[in-house]
């Protein structure tokens, strides 16, 4: 029985491509021709009719629509149920049986390289999967409520379920290669949701800068990967972990290499992490559908380059530098987001420089060596911040499409679902004991400190982040729900809770943002770390460094660490209540008194435009460059001038041609005449 | 048995006098006897070397050879007629209209 569940661990990945297919086959053939024929008609159609547009209601929605809303959430809810009962018929075998590899077919088969295509279940990707299904499905359904306006309503679910199938076949392949066809899965997917409002140019270019962007990561991992096959003659997870203790005994892997292959595949990992210096295509991939956001830009697909990580830990451990890269790089993106969230007027915007500052935080958990940890926040993340997100879009929804916080105020009231799970989200994500957010962050911010590739200096940055966050955090939450109203009349008017396909998924995200914790409460609080416990098999390697780094660390000193981050939490808070409810004015005032130091930090630190003068516009420059004098002249002249010699050779020859019967017969002739000196010739 | 040197030289000569009018006349008439002479030369070293040999195989292909030259010279000649009715010539370099 236990054998049989496991045998359809492929049905995880094909329900979701099942979503895909009917839907893709609704979105070609249903609703284009509906679409197309119905711009064909607007230009004659009576100038009102925009307004009946905006809410939909005046016509009739297309039959297909409800199959559309029924199935696209159903395959990812289905793809759910399987992963459970995979999972739970994995916890059902002893801990160091837990690795289940499924081999479907064998895919690339060249030489001595083989690749199949094969799933492995372990308890890793287990974690990953329920994350991606769980969520995903409630994302799901709280996109049927969220884009029930819109136009290509099955097109969005295509994108949507072939999100779902790619970030799954990412997460649950047996080896590299797998991965990276994932990889490139949700990074096409990412691309096509960023841009589906396609018609308007801000959405077109910010999807093209994501994957852009994604592009530079996406090189270090190749590389990574070939060296990955040339050093251990394998992609396989399995082979390449089991041949590291022999290659690193018999000198074949030296450190150099460990710390070149872990170092590009961090390339690849900051990248779609969105981690210093990558992180720039996040803010601005937040002109997708808020569900979007949540889903791909929050809970999922940004967190790959940590589950790679991961993944690869056994690699890590054996290259200190880039364990140390990786923590850096943690937690500096960490405090760098986190203070261009204090600026941000834009609710969504905020939300996604909290989530880079908080990806931030997992890669500082790797870089200290404690993997368990990153995961933890990874999913308890998943929790809280697609909670976050649906909320800002349960808003946004509410205020037709307001994205701006000086245009809110006074929800609370008009709102009361998405206000009491986004506060207990806000909660959650500040730190305050007993929620999902203060377990995972403590655990890091503890493990920063004790662990043996740990530095105080690490831990002093992370809990200043941890402060900052609550603080932006809460002002989120002040100027959106509490205080005067700020909101247009004409908004104000239509203020509506949303439906029940948005307002549930919100509910129970925020029992999991409470209780998504509860799984790895710490020794010292008297609790049981089953979550470090489901790990260990994965992160057996790093268990014994990290242990070794603990051993001089008491329960005090991690009380004390607590206590601390609490209190900086609660810092945070209190300063944001003072600045926006207290003293409304005071903000205003503050940024008028250092208008610079405020201008650098409302305008993101000018990254963009120090990338766009230093790389972008050279890289232009440089192609125009190719264009111009390169390519139309040189290439072209090649072109050219090759055509221009065969016709001129051409021209010379026809006049050989010349029509006259006699000439043709003497050459005749002559050929003859050649043809039988040839014959008799001695 | 004689020898069929003196037939070849013959037969030599006479295709020699047709190769020439081919090439050199302007007449497209000349030229298709020029052609026929050509024809014949090759029938006249067939039916020797057959003679020399005792195998009729020789003398086959004369006919044969005379069978297609008949046909030739009527297709031949109808071509000419009408090109002549057309051009009101038959000088060959004038019929020069198929070239670049």
């Amino acid at each position: 029985m236990v054998g049989e569940i496991l045998d359809y661990l492929w049905l995880v990945p094909a329900l979701p491509l099942l979503g895909v297919i009917v839907n893709s086959g609704i979105a070609l053939f249903a609703e284009r021709p509906l679409l197309l024929a119905e711009d064909a008609r607007r230009p004659t159609d009576s100038p009102g009719d925009d307004h009946g547009h905006g809410h939909g209601a005046s016509h009739a929605a297309p039959p297909y629509r409800k199959l559309v809303a029924v199935l696209g959430p159903a395959v990812v809810g289905a793809s759910f149920v399987v992963s459970l009962l995979a999972v739970l018929a994995l916890a059902a075998r002893p801990p160091h049986e837990r690795l289940f590899v499924q081999v479907l077919f064998p895919w690339v088969q060249a030489g001595t390289f083989s690749a199949p295509a094969a799933f492995q279940l372990d308890p890793l990707s287990s974690v990953m999967i329920l994350v991606v299904t769980g969520v995903g499905f409630l994302i799901h359904v709280y996109s049927v409520g969220y884009m029930s306006h819109e136009r290509a309503f099955a097109r969005y679910f295509v994108y949507l379920n072939l999100f779902t199938f790619a970030m799954l076949l990412l997460v649950l392949g047996s080896n590299f290669l797998l991965m990276f066809v994932g990889w490139e899965g949700v990074g096409l997917c990412s691309y096509l949701l960023i841009g589906y409002w396609y018609e308007k140019k801000s959405a077109a270019d910010a999807g093209k800068k994501a994957f852009v962007v994604n592009r530079v990561g996406d090189f270090g991992f190749l590389v990574a990967m070939f060296l990955i096959f040339w050093t251990f003659g394998s992609v396989e997870y399995t082979e390449v972990f089991a041949r590291i203790p022999g290659l690193a005994a018999s000198g074949v892997l030296t450190t150099g290499i460990a710390t070149a292959i872990t170092l590009l595949l961090f390339v690849g990992a900051v990248g779609k992490s969105a981690q210093i210096p990558l992180y720039v295509w996040l803010p601005d991939a937040m002109e997708g559908p808020t569900p979007v956001s949540a889903l791909i830009h929050a809970a999922t697909m940004v967190t790959a380059g940590v589950y790679m990580v991961a993944r690869t830990n056994a690699l890590y451990l054996l290259a200190p530098t880039s364990m140390m890269v990786v923590a850096v790089v943690g937690a500096a993106t960490a405090i760098f987001s986190a203070t261009i969230g204090i600026t941000q007027n834009d609710i969504k915007r905020v939300l996604a420089y909290s989530t880079v500052s908080q990806l931030g935080y997992m890669f500082l958990a790797c870089g200290v060596g404690a993997f368990t940890a990153g995961i933890f926040h990874l999913m308890t993340h998943a929790f809280f911040k697609a909670l976050l997100f649906l909320g800002s879009g349960s808003v946004i929804h509410a205020l037709a499409g307001e994205q701006d916080m000086r245009k809110m105020g006074s929800l609370k009231n008009h709102l009361p679902v998405t206000f009491v799970t986004m506060f207990i989200a806000t909660l959650a994500i500040s730190g305050i004991p007993g929620l999902s957010g203060f377990f995972s962050k403590d655990e890091i911010l503890w493990k920063s400190f004790s662990s043996g590739h740990g530095h105080a200096g690490l831990w002093l940055v992370g809990t200043a982040a941890a402060g900052i966050t609550a603080f932006y955090m809460f002002r989120l939450v002040f100027l959106t729900f509490f205080g005067n109203s700020r909101m247009d009349p004409e908004v104000e008017k239509h203020v509506h809770e949303s439906p029940y396909s948005m307002t549930v998924p919100l509910m129970i995200l925020a029992v999991l943002a409470v209780a998504g914790g509860w799984v790895g409460i710490p020794h010292v609080l008297g609790g049981h770390n089953y979550f470090e416990e489901w790990l260990a098999p994965v992160f057996a390697h790093g268990a014994a460094g990290a242990a070794h780094g603990e051993a001089h660390a008491s329960a005090a000193l991690e009380y004390l660490l607590m206590a601390t981050s609490v209190g900086v939490a609660l810092c945070g808070i209190g300063l944001a209540w003072y600045l926006y409810r207290v003293r409304p004015s005071k903000p205003k005032e503050i940024a008028d008194r250092v208008p610079g130091l405020y201008g650098v930090v409302l305008n993101k630190y000018y990254v963009d435009e120090i990338y766009d003068v230093a790389i972008v516009r050279k890289i232009v420059n440089g192609s125009i460059w190719l264009w111009e004098a390169f390519d139309a002249t040189f290439i072209d002249g090649i072109v050219n001038g090759v055509a221009a010699l065969v016709q001129k050779a051409g021209d010379r020859a026809r006049r050989v041609q010349t029509g006259v019967v006699g000439n043709y017969a003497l050459s005749l002739l002559l050929g003859a005449v050649i043809l039988v000196g040839f014959l008799i010739w001695p | 048995m004689m020898e069929p040197s003196a037939y070849l030289l013959l037969s030599g000569i006479l295709f020699g006098i047709g190769v020439v009018g081919v090439v050199a006349r302007k007449n497209a008439l000349i030229v298709l006897m020029s052609v026929e002479i050509m024809l014949n030369a090759v029938n006249v070293a067939f039916i020797a070397v057959g003679s020399y040999l005792g195998d009729v195989t020789g003398s086959i292909f004369a006919f044969m050879v005379m069978t297609v030259a008949a046909a030739e010279a009527a297709v031949g000649l109808a071509i000419l007629i009408a090109i002549f009715r057309l051009k009101e010539t038959i000088d060959i370099t004038e019929l020069s209209v198929l070239k670049w």
